[in-house]
């Protein structure tokens, strides 16, 4: 076998590794660089608040702007309660046995189904059986259950690295358990937490295959007036206008993926500024 | 009957351990301790590791329930009330059987927070002035409170080792509890903070019944009236502390305590 001798092999690793990560970035960079010269051009105000005219070919994207910011806002307070209480109990008060390792294994197998069996387990249940119909709250009600094993796996890896000498001191001061966690455990564990919910949000917003059977309309001639009727959301208004009409001007297209882009990463970029802004004022 | 908190800490006094054993799962770790602690004295228990002295030490405010696995049997008297008991409440029990940990664990918030804590939370009290009388009062009692009395809003994690020792002993004196437990409070503190931390606890002694685990000999010669040797989960003795460390009546009390142990 060939031996490199130590400098060269050294650069050549430097090169490989190096070459690794530009390739991870590099996609990134093509995308929104192409999105944003195609796309640039249609944005303005006028594109962001008015509704869809002439089959969705002219005007703004309003509607599906709203409904997705009122499907993600319906998700998140319906999920976030809910997981960090599952979370609690699971890691401050659940004894080890079989029936909470397997509930513990579940909500990690949970997090890793597709998203489409989500959806198609949306339609079954809430639309049909339910006969909640295709409507925010069904879309809601899918998504959540879909987002749920996620935030209760952040939630308590947040909960996790708060140290156990905190509850005992706590404890030992005579505090009760509940209080302990009231004020020590999830005062220490927020941090973790809002970074897992907005990176939720994040996700919330750019799924399609959950809300396609659920939620989503094709087009919708007014904004909804409850949460039984259908929404416009981005991601399947993109899907929708670059698939199933012809003639569709390319940069209205490129403008709705603009949109939801920028939403997505702005969001991303709030979870990044929480974890920072917090890890400064953690010290132990 | 459960006994309200003023009640409680009135009568409390004398430690009671009757035939008491304690298993984690299936590790018999404590095994039938008996042993009479005296009011405002200060006891330490030593052995080597894994003898089960901090075991027992954590046994007499019940921190050990929450571990998973851990069953007892037998009785811990204090003042007569077994604390065992179903009908003992745990967290007032914790009230007047504070704490103090091996590694200083004061909590990620100010100083004067740290020590408002167990008031505030356990609702003792909610007077602004009765906390800040507290708060002064513990601190000077742990003799802090000069050194720090213009940073009381900085976070606690600022102070040194030693002062964070100091701190976490003023947040359990707080809460006024009769007897402290101190689980080898020094033995993450250099030797001038160890001694400036024993001269804290012997001026305690006064006000409070102290039981300390050490498995540092000298200081346990140093600090305590009464000195208790466990080995393999038992309790082998239990005397004045001058007659353990000088004419200890069983063999390997003398081997251990001589060094000749391990």
């Amino acid at each position: 076998m060939m031996k490199f001798n130590p400098k060269l092999s050294q650069k050549l690793s430097y090169l490989v590794l190096f070459l690794a990560s530009t390739l991870a970035i590099m996609p990134v960079i093509v995308i929104i660089f192409i999105i944003v010269k195609n796309g640039m051009s249609v944005i303005s105000w006028e594109f962001l608040v008015s509704m869809p005219k002439n089959g969705m070919r002219e005007g703004g994207i309003l509607p599906a702007i709203i409904g997705t910011f009122v499907i993600v806002m319906c998700t998140i307070m319906l999920t976030l309660p809910t997981g960090v209480c599952a979370a609690v109990y699971l890691n401050e008060y659940a004894r080890d046995n079989t029936l909470t390792r397997a509930i513990k294994l579940g909500i990690v197998n949970l997090a890793g189904v597709p998203s489409v069996v989500y959806g198609l387990f949306g339609f079954g249940i809430f639309v049909m059986f339910l006969k909640l119909g295709v409507s925010i709250i069904s879309g809601v009600l899918t998504l959540s259950i879909m987002e749920l094993p996620v935030i209760v796996t952040t939630s308590r890896n947040a909960l996790n690295s708060v140290p156990y000498s905190f509850r005992e001191a706590s404890w030992a001061l005579g505090v009760g358990r509940w209080q302990t966690i009231r004020h020590i455990v999830l005062p220490n564990a927020l941090p973790g937490i809002m970074t897992g919910a907005v990176l939720s949000i994040a996700r919330i917003s750019g799924e399609t295959a959950p809300i396609l059977f659920t939620a989503a309309a094709f087009y919708a001639p007014h904004l909804p007036h409850s949460i039984f009727d259908q929404v416009m959301t981005l991601p399947y208004h993109l899907y929708i206008i670059s698939t199933q009409i012809p003639n569709m001007p390319n940069n209205i297209i490129f403008g709705t993926a603009l949109v939801l882009l920028f939403m997505i990463l702005t969001i991303s970029f709030v979870a990044i500024f929480v974890r920072v802004y917090f890890r400064k004022h953690e010290k132990w | 009957m459960l006994l309200n908190y003023v009640d409680f800490g009135k009568l409390m006094s004398k430690i009671e351990v009757k035939s008491f054993d304690l298993y984690y799962t299936n590790f018999h770790a404590l095994k039938d301790i008996n042993i009479n602690i005296v009011d405002r004295r200060i006891t330490t228990i030593i052995g080597p590791s894994g003898c089960g002295k901090s075991t027992l030490l954590r046994s007499i405010n019940r921190i050990n329930d929450i571990t998973e696995g851990v069953h007892t049997s037998g009785e811990i008297n204090i003042y007569g009330k077994n604390i065992y008991d179903n009908k003992i409440n745990v967290d007032i029990l914790r009230r007047n059987v504070g704490m103090v940990f091996q590694r200083p664990n004061p909590f990620p918030i100010s100083i004067y927070e740290n020590v408002a804590f167990g008031l505030r939370v356990n609702r003792i009290s909610s007077n602004r002035s009765i906390i800040s009388e507290t708060v002064e009062r513990s601190l000077k009692a742990v003799l802090l409170w000069d050194n720090i009395k213009d940073k009381l809003h900085k976070s606690a994690l600022t102070l040194t080792l030693e002062e964070q020792q100091r701190l976490c002993i003023a947040r359990v004196i707080a809460v006024a509890p009769h007897i402290i437990l101190l689980d080898e409070p020094c033995s993450s503190l250099d030797p001038v903070a160890i001694q400036k931390i024993e001269e804290l606890i012997i001026q305690l002694k006064d006000r409070y019944t102290i039981i300390i685990v050490t498995h540092n000999m000298q200081q346990a010669a140093r600090v305590s009236d009464d000195t208790a040797f466990m080995l393999f989960g038992k309790l082998i003795e239990f005397d004045k502390t001058e007659k353990i460390f000088t004419n200890p009546s069983k063999k390997e009390t003398e081997d251990y305590v001589s060094g000749r142990f391990w």
